[in-house]
């Protein structure tokens, strides 16, 4: 009888104890699916901000979409008095700008990216990388000031009468020299981007591998001839995938060219001459729009600007990843 | 015997040519250096004379008078920066923790996708984005739009750097926890994260150099206010906005005033950056 009421106690307890378990694993679980569906959310919102950004930039530039139509791309009036808007002015000051950019970035990023990876010693490398790194740091509206009152002055004494001399005959080397134009801006956007470009490319080369430099050297290369042979076709990818992404960077940079460029929505054939470029005449103008066609077209040039940023952006990212995929296949 | 003296004249122009390529990246890299020192040094050429303790304390001047300060610029941009970290950190935090968790995921690779490709967005757009989303609802430009237009550029690269400093976290660590009974989200939110919170606030610190050097996303969402406002729902002077419209200006008292705030402007990005890498021991990659 005793022993009988022993056993059903020490169940009792063992029920207990075995519900109390249950219990404590379904609070843990509860708080794990709670903490998951919180992250996951957070996650998402990334996606939802991404998707609501082109559904906004769509929806706010259909007015001028429907109104223009393809010709909005390829008309160059821009005439906020009677609601004409072509964007061709800004597309070309995109671009040209964008491309002298490049044209100067890309020789210096590479020098940069061989000077860090191939001839600095590590410890110098270092440093040198920081300082670099230092140049994308300072803010592009600091870029602008100095280049409106220091480096435009000084290309417009310099290098363009110089250019105007002896490439004269070019008719992109033509017109009264001037401080805010084309050639000022595409020499900012230069300096911009290089910082961006250089980086990744110091970071490619770093991942050829250490015994291609030296199958290099045991047959009997030279150190630039080692450069050639083994580090540039092995990052050839992951270079190319740096200037895509200083490209992106190059176009979508806004207030510095906003500074320089002189903002005129006009294609003229001179480099010295003002131009604008789709981001820098959002920047002047979006403020001011009156009239709902008027604000509708300068959306839909950031409209332009977010579709190739992105699709540029992409692009390079595959690139780069593939040097690094193939890098880490090889080891495997 | 003749081959080898052909083949060392050979030698001889190979190694100058060498010499003169490797000669030619170094100077590539002095001279990509010379603007970072020439800006600096204008800076502070230029700036340092407008420097002082009225540029802090006092408000713009109008056009002719002399003196006045950047007060209300200053503080805004503290303002509109603060709040932009409110929401854009933990929202960042997050989402990297969710990417870092699962890794393999195919939706947490396209999370991962989509905030690569936010990295590359011009940060006009994200400007037009918000003047869409809030400034026009809103009825007018406020402190607040500023604020949102800097939380979605801080999204994706707070994002980023928290996965990947989560990452390197080694997985005992998290075994080990798992194993003493600790649930999964203590886990990661005591354990993982408490370990990686260095390297968080390293990416978080880039992230808010990065906007408060910002001018574009601002400029048709906080866009500009000539007096002191600390109001969230109207306008708020910034910084980088003041240090742009007194550029572009045709008065040199105001251009001096713009180089004086781009000092203090520059200074305070520079001091954050160079910070982080001090207290996180040599050059830590930044979250470009």
């Amino acid at each position: 009888m005793l022993s009988d009421l022993g056993t059903s106690v020490a169940e009792n307890v063992a029920v207990i104890q075995r519900e109390q378990r249950r219990i404590r694993v379904h609070v843990r679980l509860f708080g794990d699916r709670v903490f998951n569906l919180v992250t996951i959310a957070l996650g998402s919102t990334i996606l939802l901000l991404l998707a609501a950004l082109a559904v906004v930039l769509i929806v706010k530039s259909t007015p001028s979409i429907e109104k223009f139509g393809l010709s909005f791309l390829v008309t160059s009036d821009w005439d906020p008095v009677n609601d004409v808007y072509g964007a061709l002015p800004f597309i070309y000051g995109t671009v040209v700008s964008s491309a002298i950019a490049l044209l100067i970035a890309v020789p210096m990023s590479l020098g940069v990216a061989l000077c860090l990876s191939e001839m600095a010693p590590d410890w110098l490398s270092r440093r040198l990388g920081f300082l670099v790194d230092l140049l994308a740091a300072i803010p592009s509206v600091v870029y602008g000031l100095w280049a409106i009152f220091v480096l435009g002055p000084w290309l417009r004494d310099h290098v363009e009468s110089s250019l105007g001399t002896y490439l004269g005959f070019l008719p992109i080397f033509t017109g009264p020299h001037v401080s805010v134009g084309m050639l000022t801006a595409g020499v900012v956007l230069a300096i911009m981007v290089i910082p961006y470009i250089s980086s990744v490319c110091t970071d490619v080369f770093r991942l050829v591998p250490q015994t291609q430099r030296e199958a290099a050297f045991a047959l009997g290369a030279t150190r630039w001839e080692m450069v050639r042979m083994a580090v540039l076709p092995y990052g050839l990818t992951g270079v190319i995938g740096a200037i895509i992404l200083g490209l992106g960077r190059a176009l979508g940079e806004t207030i510095a060219v906003a500074m320089v460029i002189g903002n005129s929505p006009q294609i003229s054939k001179s480099l010295f001459a003002p131009a604008a470029t789709l981001a820098s005449v959002i920047a002047n103008e979006f403020a001011e729009a009156t009239s709902d066609m008027y604000v509708s077209a300068l959306i839909e040039l950031g409209l332009v600007l977010l579709g190739v940023g992105i699709v540029l952006n992409v692009i390079a990212r595959l690139l780069v990843a593939a040097v690094a995929q193939r890098r880490f296949g090889e080891e495997r | 015997m003749e081959l080898s003296v052909e083949s060392r004249g050979n030698y001889v122009y190979r190694k100058a040519k060498s010499d003169l390529m490797m000669g030619v990246t170094v100077a590539a890299t002095v001279v990509t250096l010379l603007p970072l020192f020439l800006i600096l040094g204008y800076l502070i050429v230029k700036g340092a004379a407008s420097v002082n303790w009225a540029f802090f304390t006092h408000m713009p001047a109008p056009v002719g008078e002399k003196g006045g300060g950047m007060a209300n610029a200053i503080v805004g941009t503290l303002e509109v920066v603060a709040i932009a970290c409110m929401i854009g950190v933990p929202l960042g935090i997050g989402a990297g923790l969710y990417l870092a968790e699962n890794r393999g995921a195919r939706y947490s690779s396209a999370i991962r996708f989509a905030a690569d490709v936010m990295m590359g967005v011009p940060s006009i757009v994200v400007g037009i984005f918000i003047y869409g989303v809030v400034v026009h609802p809103m009825g007018g430009f406020s402190a607040i739009a500023g604020s949102i237009a800097l939380a979605v550029i801080m999204i994706p690269l707070v994002t980023r750097t928290t996965e990947e400093i989560i990452v390197l976290i080694p997985h005992e660590l998290r075994e080990a926890s798992l194993a003493l009974g600790v649930p999964q989200w203590r886990t990661s939110l005591s354990v993982i994260v408490r370990s990686a919170m260095s390297g968080i606030a390293t990416g978080v610190i880039l992230a808010i150099a990065r906007v408060a050097g910002e001018t574009a996303p601002l400029l048709f969402t906080a866009f500009g206010n000539n007096f002191f406002s600390t109001s969230v729902a109207q306008p708020i002077s910034t910084l980088t906005v003041q240090v742009y419209t007194y550029a572009i200006s045709p008065f040199p008292d105001w251009q001096r005033q713009a180089w004086a705030g781009a000092l203090v402007l520059t200074v305070i990005v520079l001091a954050l950056e160079l910070g982080v890498r001090w207290f996180t021991g040599g050059p830590a990659k930044s979250a470009h």
